[in-house]
């Protein structure tokens, strides 16, 4: 084991533990007001007429005519508004806020107010998106964004007639974040010095802080993003809080005083960004040697009402289709499409869970319909090291995919049991998945759009700051950083500072996402820390400034999607051992293992609960997190109706780790924080493949899904 | 109506609305805020809290329920011997993440120690049911709590 790896005392837990961490909630401001969002009650309308009624002293309406600037947040799209100006696009849409004192009395306001739609019909499905059932709502095809590469000649492959050709479509619907802490921000505009300053829950200071120079169409030095305490974030708190801050500020703005905004869990549930349904084709062709020698994927995401991240989300999902195979003739399209329902945003995995949940479903119904054991038809397909991409980069980078699936094997006799079940009909089942997650953003991204920039303030008295823009939501970012530069300098840990960011104060290293931080940014400060140690001096203060340079080898054409779509690559092998009660279609989770190549572990209990809690999120995904549509409402809303595993519901977890230093990163240090979500529903929805013999599409795997399959007797042995 | 009650150890008789939640009068009238909003309808029990030591989602109470009642919250549990048993236990197993979900786990894991203080890993699944957690996966709560009624002989 590596130093830097033994686990120290995670430096925010006591205060957590007693309740004394203060999350945005926990904030009181001397003459704060308190704002409620009223909200859009049709799919698609023009909004005719308002009704406000008379407004007791000290209450406010904010709506579009309080947004000085540009009412539309600042993303990779220009197409989603803080209040909706004349047309809804969803049910939930922020038409505007009410804000006062008491939250009794601006519920009795918000009673009162009367909006007159004049209904369009709405476009509620991706297949009411292709066929153009109403006017399209964004541009002319109801296409966000839309993408192909290829590599190879799949043409020649599928006409031939020795390969076997093999044909499905996967399905995958809603996850929400549930993140335990609701959204919250509080506004405070100074009106002394003409500055907005926000707290809230968040991942991405910089995000709202340029969504808010749009919106305000102010400088830089007018606009200030706190981020407090957060409970949980998991991709949902990247881009929504932008939406909200805005909100807040422009109440508070109005107001001249602080205002905040607290969701309640069903407003949570109903109205912020989720993961991105999908409609995954896959069509390979095998020789017979079960050698996969071409595909043709075409993935389809339902982005919502509006645009957000959703084209990112769309290739992340087509860079990942292929899985961890190596096919040589490949052709991947994808299409998001716009629709009258809640936008969808940004969720641990990022695209990556809808593909590798389609991909390793085919692997393992071919595997049945070749009849050849999935395992040995995996291994027969997967890369090795110096072997090529989808989007023809290199895994440069040492797979140890063979060692782990050897690791993974010993831990849960998976390959015996899989025989076992295989061969009667005992209810019981085991799947493995094999995953890959890209780390960092996409292609150039780091170098082209984010640009990070991090700081090393050495003070007089010897303590060091680390100057961030990055977050600590949970994952342990404040103790695995002050443990870095630690490290690296041989200093104790407490002489080690690190506050939650306050864009006065911390440079722009970039949102926490994409299992970025550890990596990108830990990776710069790591570096920073070294030149501060060759340039230490006692008691006088030194600044490090370190920004991003992409490493030369890294060639990526974002037009044409070819080259090395990430710098480098964390691996997974994840087992999930099951039984299901033959009358209700209830399954058990029983044991689940798990073998991870993240680089070098930074903190062996923070990695460990990074790898628990998204393998939890994973086996929820494929088990139980059901979130269904009726006519753009959500019917499950609340926490009752949308079941996240319990404790009940999640096995006794057993992970190893391979050791793989990655040289960029910190100590070798990959990311970590979204591949262990990625294998939970794959490998799971294959444990019920093994036990009940039925081909899968889909997931959830609800009991209600699994009596619909085998009712339609798809069994593929007969 | 006039309500006698003790909350974290302080004698209150004060004229309150007897429908408004325990949650709402902790945190917004007393400003005790080690107790936390997760779901607001009682399944998630990050606003646990100690009512004549028994375990109560704060979100599921009025208040006139605890008219000559006892109240402990987090912030004045923080103070007991069993309390600092349950906090090592937790760090040392790194049982926090986001740490919202962490106070009422905390509440949860005395009640189920004091009733049972060698709990099996199926009987401490069950007693720490009533609470979710959305980061760890539970594994290493288990362990914390695990670890608890190990080092806690006698404390309960």
């Amino acid at each position: 084991m590596h130093e830097i790896s033994k686990s120290v005392n995670k430096v925010d837990a006591a205060d957590k533990i007693s309740g004394k961490a203060k999350f945005v909630s926990d904030m009181y401001f001397d003459d704060m007001l308190y704002a409620k969002t009223y909200r859009s009650s049709k799919s698609r309308a023009r909004i005719k007429n308002i009704f406000i009624p008379d407004l007791p002293e000290g209450y406010y309406i904010i709506d579009k005519n309080d947004i000085p600037g540009k009412n539309k947040i600042k993303f990779i799209f220009d197409d989603f508004p803080f209040f909706a100006d004349e047309y809804v696009n969803y049910i939930g849409e922020p038409i505007l806020l009410v804000v006062g004192e008491k939250m009794e009395i601006i519920k009795k306001i918000f009673s009162k107010i009367k909006v007159d739609y004049e209904e369009i019909t709405p476009i509620l499905t991706i297949e009411d998106a292709q066929n153009k059932i109403s006017k399209p709502i964004y541009g002319d095809d109801n296409i966000f964004a839309s993408y192909s590469f290829e590599k190879g000649d799949i043409n020649n492959i599928f006409e031939r007639k020795d390969i076997k050709i093999i044909e499905d479509v996967y399905e995958t619907g809603y996850q929400e974040q549930l993140y335990l802490e609701p959204q919250g921000v509080i506004a405070d505009y100074d009106y002394i010095n003409d500055k907005i300053n926000i707290y809230g829950s968040l991942q991405c200071p910089y995000y709202v802080k340029n969504a808010l120079m749009q919106a305000f169409d102010y400088p830089e030095n007018k606009i200030r993003v706190v981020q407090t305490t957060t409970g949980g974030a998991f991709g949902g708190k990247e881009d929504y809080p932008s939406l909200i801050a805005g909100h807040a500020a422009f109440a508070s703005f109005k107001a001249k005083r602080p205002v905040k905004l607290i969701f309640e869990r069903t407003e949570d549930i109903s109205f912020t960004t989720k993961r991105h349904p999908s409609k995954i084709k896959i069509k390979t062709a095998t020789d017979n040697k079960n050698r996969i020698l071409a595909a043709e994927i075409d993935v389809k995401l339902d982005g919502g009402a509006y645009a957000g991240l959703s084209s990112v989300v769309l290739q992340r999902a087509m860079f990942a289709s292929t899985g961890v195979y190596n096919i040589p003739n490949l052709k991947v399209t994808g299409e998001v499409y716009s629709t009258n329902t809640i936008p969808n945003g940004a969720f641990r995995g990022f695209g990556s869970p809808q593909a590798f949940f389609a991909i390793e479903s085919h692997m393992n119904n071919s595997a049945l319909k070749l009849n050849v054991e999935p395992i040995d038809f995996k291994r027969i397909n997967m890369v090795k090291t110096g072997d090529p991409t989808s989007t023809g980069g290199t895994f440069r980078d040492e797979v140890f995919l063979a060692k782990m699936i050897q690791k993974a094997d010993e831990m849960s006799d998976y390959t015996k049991k899989y025989r076992d079940y295989a061969s009667k009909n005992c209810n019981k089942g085991i799947g493995m998945s094999l995953i890959f997650h890209g780390c960092g953003f996409t292609g150039s991204g780091e170098r082209d759009i984010i640009k990070a920039e991090v700081k090393l303030k050495k003070n007089e008295n010897n303590t060091v700051e680390i100057l961030i823009a990055n977050v600590d939501m949970g994952q342990g970012v404040h103790t695995t950083f002050k443990k870095i530069v630690s490290n690296v300098l041989n200093i104790p840990l407490e002489q080690v500072i690190i506050n939650n960011p306050d864009t006065d104060l911390v440079p722009d290293s970039g949102p926490t996402v994409a299992s970025r931080t550890i990596m990108i940014v830990g990776g710069l400060v790591s570096k920073a820390a070294e030149d501060l140690k060759v340039k230490w001096k006692d008691n006088e203060e030194t600044v490090i400034t370190k920004n991003y340079i992409q490493p030369d080898y890294i060639e990526w054409d974002q037009d044409k999607m070819k080259g090395d779509a990430y710098p480098t690559y964390s691996w997974s092998v994840q087992v999930v051992e099951i039984e299901i009660h033959p009358a209700t279609y209830e399954i058990e989770t029983k044991r689940v293992w798990s073998v991870y190549d993240v680089g070098t572990v930074i903190d062996e209990n923070i990695v460990l609960g990074q790898c628990d809690g998204g393998f939890a999120q994973g086996l929820g995904y494929g088990i139980m997190e059901n979130m269904t549509l009726k006519e753009g409402n959500i019917l499950q809303n609340s926490v009752t109706d949308y079941v996240i595993p319990s404790s009940k519901d999640i096995p006794k977890m057993e992970t190893i780790f391979i050791d793989n230093p990655y040289k960029e990163g910190p100590f070798g240090a990959k990311g970590a924080g979204e591949l262990p979500l990625v294998g939970g529903a794959p490998a799971y929805a294959a444990a019920v493949q093994n036990a009940l013999k039925i081909k899968i599409n889909k997931v959830p795997l609800i009991p209600e899904v699994i009596m619909e399959v085998l009712e339609n007797e798809n069994k593929y042995n007969n | 109506m006039k309500i006698n009650t003790i909350i974290n150890g302080k004698n209150i008789i004060e004229e309150i609305n007897p429908s408004k939640r325990l949650l709402d009068y902790l945190r917004e009238d007393l400003r005790i805020l080690g107790v936390k909003e997760g779901c607001g309808e009682g399944e998630c029990g990050a606003c646990a809290v100690l009512i004549d030591n028994v375990l109560v989602n704060s979100c599921l109470v009025a208040v006139g329920y605890i008219n000559n009642k006892e109240v402990v919250t987090i912030d004045y549990f923080k103070n007991t011997e069993s309390y600092k048993i349950i906090e090592e236990s937790f760090i040392k197993e790194g049982a926090v993440q986001c740490g919202f979900c962490t106070p009422g786990f905390v509440i949860a894991t005395y009640t189920l120690l004091k009733k049972n203080k060698s709990p099996s890993e199926e009987e401490i699944k069950e007693g720490i049911s009533g609470n979710l957690c959305r980061c760890t996966g539970y594994n290493m709560i288990v362990n914390a709590v695990r670890r608890a009624s190990k080092r806690g002989e006698g404390v309960w």
